[in-house]
């Protein structure tokens, strides 16, 4: 009895298999063939792009969350008031078509577009902007974390910068701030600060990152949690002719070999996280094209200055010139990256080009440990990043070449590493000698970097070097109120070379993540924030 | 037997009970932050501090111990820390994936490897036997991954037969009612879709049943080889019966019982230990989904996972004791 059932199944199952694998004999996966085939009726329009990325979304409010793949898909249903540049981080016209700052960068007043409506029908007017920062400001940091960061806190809090923001007519907004802040209006580029239907996230507000409707060129229709999320095209989107997609899938992948092969065969589009060194295999398939992304981040070997022997500022500059960037780059990055000489990327204006970078020199490296102290050198332990990220593709192996490199000059490194978490919490705590990490810009602001990864401010926080410098300190106090370009570049220019000089970081990239796509995939420009808008994307 | 299925429910509490406190200890015991992995690295120090606060972190352990077993008694599974849905209404779409992969593995496991089995102990000795049990030994060995990776390689680029990730033509996806898509394509009379849904099992299916199709084919063998050597075997083969009807009607009955039990405690594995299975082919199941919650130290996900799948695993064996005495009328639970 149960034997013959047993049987049953398995026919039945060899048969539905057959059957199966008859029924779509489809050929590479281009677009148009697999659509033809099956697809038609379910999924209504012709165009569909699947975009196959390394991990899920938290949640798709944005401003709930802070993680990339989250901000990824929010980046294609919310607009911003203000947007960054097709590849860049300057301002550009969003939501508002044009803005004013007051001559002591305590007010900004903003002109919005006009006509523009929410997913759901309702309009957007100065009225729903105020309702979104009210929602924002009234909030804490369980449910907002990204608007304390980036406003100095909540409605109430000292540090909170946005004394109110007002609604003058339909379509102007007027932001009162209680001190400058050079930076806001990159703040307000930042998708985590999408302009969302006021309507929608009253209603129910903790619901919103299930059911995000904004203004954007997409629609959300449905998200299979760790698999996939996939949104539509908004058929009455503002801007003439766009989005030119009809769908677009965004699904989870989490192993870069396995993104790969699906890119391969056509189950996915384009594909998110590729390792440097398949760039060849990409390279020689004439179905698939590779994208650079511009970069953003740095990838550095922090030094912690409380330990010893990284207080001597001697040391710190010996390995500087002991470590050869050059080599990590061609190695591990397959030449995707330039070497790092400042703690900001060159995209960033405030990039000061005239620093000469520690030039890779064992010798010299030498000299300078034994005039600390050190002619022998001595023994420390070198912490490894156990997973891989943009800015540091593989941290096992940079560090195997680090701890070569500081043999040479007789330092013996010991390379340990611990799960990612306890990674940050023991660096953050002080508990390392030297340690790889690394940092992906999230407005393109030089603040946004040196601030919160070498100020003193920041010790437990970021700063995992616990470097500390009052004259640099008061250098980027300073520059965070200054509303003028030049003169806030010029503090930043000093800023770059008193770190410079006291060398708590060895610089050693600036890494271009890659991405690869079927080869008649045209209009997709990668963003140096991770943040894709996909509105111009379109099939050949 | 049913009072011997009510003191066997009853065994499972001390069981469950035991489980989630290792759990509980041992995922406070790690370092890193939950409140400071949400917040992300621009949080301040007394951010991190006021959501550990309203999460209930700052509690000492014994009270959240004790808040998370009186969740449970009223069915609540807690709140994931990550996405702030109830855990016992997420868990249940990555389960739905978990559970239709293992059981198709272990069908493809369970013909292949009883089968091999069987006809190894039959022509015990001979090539296909030597063939099988090496073949079965290195399924034992095989890294999953690389498995995995291979498949993918020959399968999907190679041959361009098969998907090589996900459960479904995301270009036509399947409209979710169980969570287990091949039902629900049925339910649908979407057949164009089931053919999509079982493409898309075949390649995971395989990597999965590698291994416990291996052991079942050992186990299968070395239980026919002494069943075999039984009297009333002998007398069956002598009678000149055709080899199909003495294994299928006489011997696999008598042999079946550490099968049984090999299949049951692999089911288990299946359900909870199919993260890189899960991993290599984008299968959203449930072990990647703890997976990713140790990474993001996501305690009531953790916790509550281990718990459902461990409540599944000795579930399983619990039928699978059962289902000794429907095979073997000798064994009476009484």
């Amino acid at each position: 009895m149960k034997k013959g059932k047993l049987w049953t199944l398995a026919v039945l199952l060899i048969v539905s298999m057959v059957l199966a694998a008859c029924s779509s004999g489809n050929g590479n996966g281009s677009e148009g063939e697999t659509e033809g085939e099956n697809a038609g009726e379910s999924s209504g329009g012709s165009k569909t792009l699947v975009f196959g990325r390394g991990g899920d979304s938290v949640s798709l409010d944005p401003s709930r969350v802070t993680d990339g793949e989250s901000m990824k898909v929010a980046a294609n249903i919310f607009e911003t008031l203000i947007n960054f540049g097709e590849q860049d981080t300057t301002l550009q016209p969003g939501l508002a078509k044009e803005w004013e700052a007051s001559e002591d960068g305590l007010t900004y007043t903003l002109q919005l577009e006009e006509g523009v409506k929410f997913h759901d029908g309702t309009d957007f007017n100065a009225e729903a902007v105020v309702k979104n920062f009210e929602r924002w400001a009234n909030g804490d940091a369980d449910t907002f974390p990204y608007y304390q960061s980036m406003f100095g806190g909540f409605k109430g809090d000292e540090g909170h910068v946005i004394e109110s923001v007002t609604a003058d007519s339909d379509y102007t907004v007027v932001f009162q701030l209680k001190r400058p802040q050079a930076p806001f209006l990159k703040n307000l580029a930042m998708t985590m600060f999408g302009i969302g239907s006021p309507e929608a996230f009253e209603a129910d507000s903790d619901g919103f990152g299930e059911n995000p409707v904004g203004t954007g060129p997409f629609k959300f229709v449905e998200w299979k949690r760790n698999d996939s999320i996939t949104i539509e095209k908004n058929e009455e989107y503002w801007k003439e002719g766009l989005p030119k997609l009809d769908r677009v899938v965004f699904r989870s992948i989490p192993d870069n070999g396995a993104r790969l092969n699906a890119l391969i065969t056509g189950d996915i589009d384009l594909a998110d996280g590729i390792n440097p060194s398949d760039q060849a295999t990409i390279g020689d398939d004439e179905n698939l094209q590779l994208f650079e992304r511009p970069s953003l981040n740095i990838g550095y070997l922090g030094l912690t200055v409380t330990r010893e022997p990284f207080g001597d500022k001697l040391v710190r500059q010996a390995f500087n010139h002991a470590i050869d960037k050059q080599a990590i780059i061609d190695a591990f990055f397959e030449g995707a990256a330039e070497p790092a000489k400042n703690p900001i990327p060159p995209s960033i204006p405030a990039y000061n080009d005239s620093i000469e970078g520690y030039e890779y020199d064992p010798e010299k490296a030498k000299e300078l440990l034994a005039e600390a102290g050190y002619p022998d050198g001595f023994e420390m332990e070198l912490w490894a990043m156990p997973v891989p990220r943009p800015y540091m593709p593989d941290g096992a192996k940079v560090a195997e070449v680090i701890q070569k490199n500081l043999a040479d000059i007789g330092v013996i490194a010991e390379i340990v590493s611990y799960e990612w978490a306890t990674y940050l919490e023991k660096a953050s705590k002080g508990e390392a000698d030297a340690f790889l990490l690394g940092w992906t810009g999230d407005n393109g602001d030089a603040d946004n970097f040196i601030y919160a990864l070498l100020d003193g401010d920041n010790i437990g926080s970021n700063n995992y070097t616990y470097y500390d410098n009052a004259e640099l300190h008061e250098i980027l106090i300073q520059a965070q109120t200054e509303v003028d370009e030049d003169t806030r570049n010029e503090l930043y220019a000093k800023a770059q070379e008193i770190i410079h000089d006291d060398a708590p970081w060895v610089p050693l990239a600036h890494s271009t993540p890659l991405l690869a796509g079927s080869a008649d995939i045209t209009g997709f420009k990668a963003h140096p924030t991770g943040s894709d808008i996909l509105s111009n994307v379109d099939f050949n | 037997m049913l009072q011997y299925i009510g003191k066997r429910l009853l065994q499972l509490i001390p069981v469950l009970l035991g489980m989630t406190f290792i759990v509980f200890m041992i995922i406070r015991a790690i370092p890193g932050n939950p409140a400071q992995v949400i917040l992300g690295q621009q949080a301040s120090p007394e951010a991190v501090a006021s959501l550990e606060a309203k999460l209930g972190l700052d509690q000492p352990w014994y009270t959240q111990y004790f808040e998370f077993l009186a969740g449970i008694l009223t069915g609540d599974l807690g709140e994931s820390l990550r996405t702030r849905a109830p855990v016992a209404q997420e868990i249940w779409p990555y389960l739905a994936a978990t559970i239709e992969l293992a059981v198709f593995a272990m069908i493809i496991a369970i013909i292949i490897g009883v089968n091999a089995g069987i006809i190894s102990a039959w022509f015990q000795n001979s090539w296909f036997d030597y063939a099988a049990m090496v073949v079965a030994l290195i399924g034992v060995s095989m890294p999953i991954f690389w498995l995995g990776l291979m498949e993918q390689w020959i399968f999907g680029i190679e041959l361009n037969m098969l998907p090589t990730t996900g459960r479904e033509e995301v270009r036509n996806p399947v409209n979710a009612i169980t969570g287990l898509y091949v039902i629900d394509t049925i339910i649908q009379g979407r057949f164009d879709q089931l053919g999509e849904v079982i493409r898309h099992l075949i390649l995971p299916g395989i990597a999965l049943a590698t291994i416990p199709m291996a052991i079942i084919a050992r186990m299968t063998r070395s239980s026919m080889l002494e069943v075999m050597r039984s009297d009333f075997v002998r007398t069956a083969r002598s009678k000149g019966q055709r080899m199909s009807l003495v294994v299928y009607k006489h011997a696999l009955k008598n042999a079946i019982i550490p099968v049984l039990t090999v299949i049951g405690l692999q089911m288990g594995i299946l359900l909870g230990g199919a993260i890189l299975t899960e991993t290599i082919f984008g299968w959203p199941g449930i072990g990647r989904y703890i997976y990713d919650a140790i990474g993001f130290r996501d305690y009531p996900v953790i916790q509550s996972g281990i718990l459902v799948v461990a409540f599944f695993f000795v579930m399983i064996n619990l039928l699978v004791d059962i289902l000794y005495s429907v095979v073997d009328p000798r064994i009476k639970y009484d």
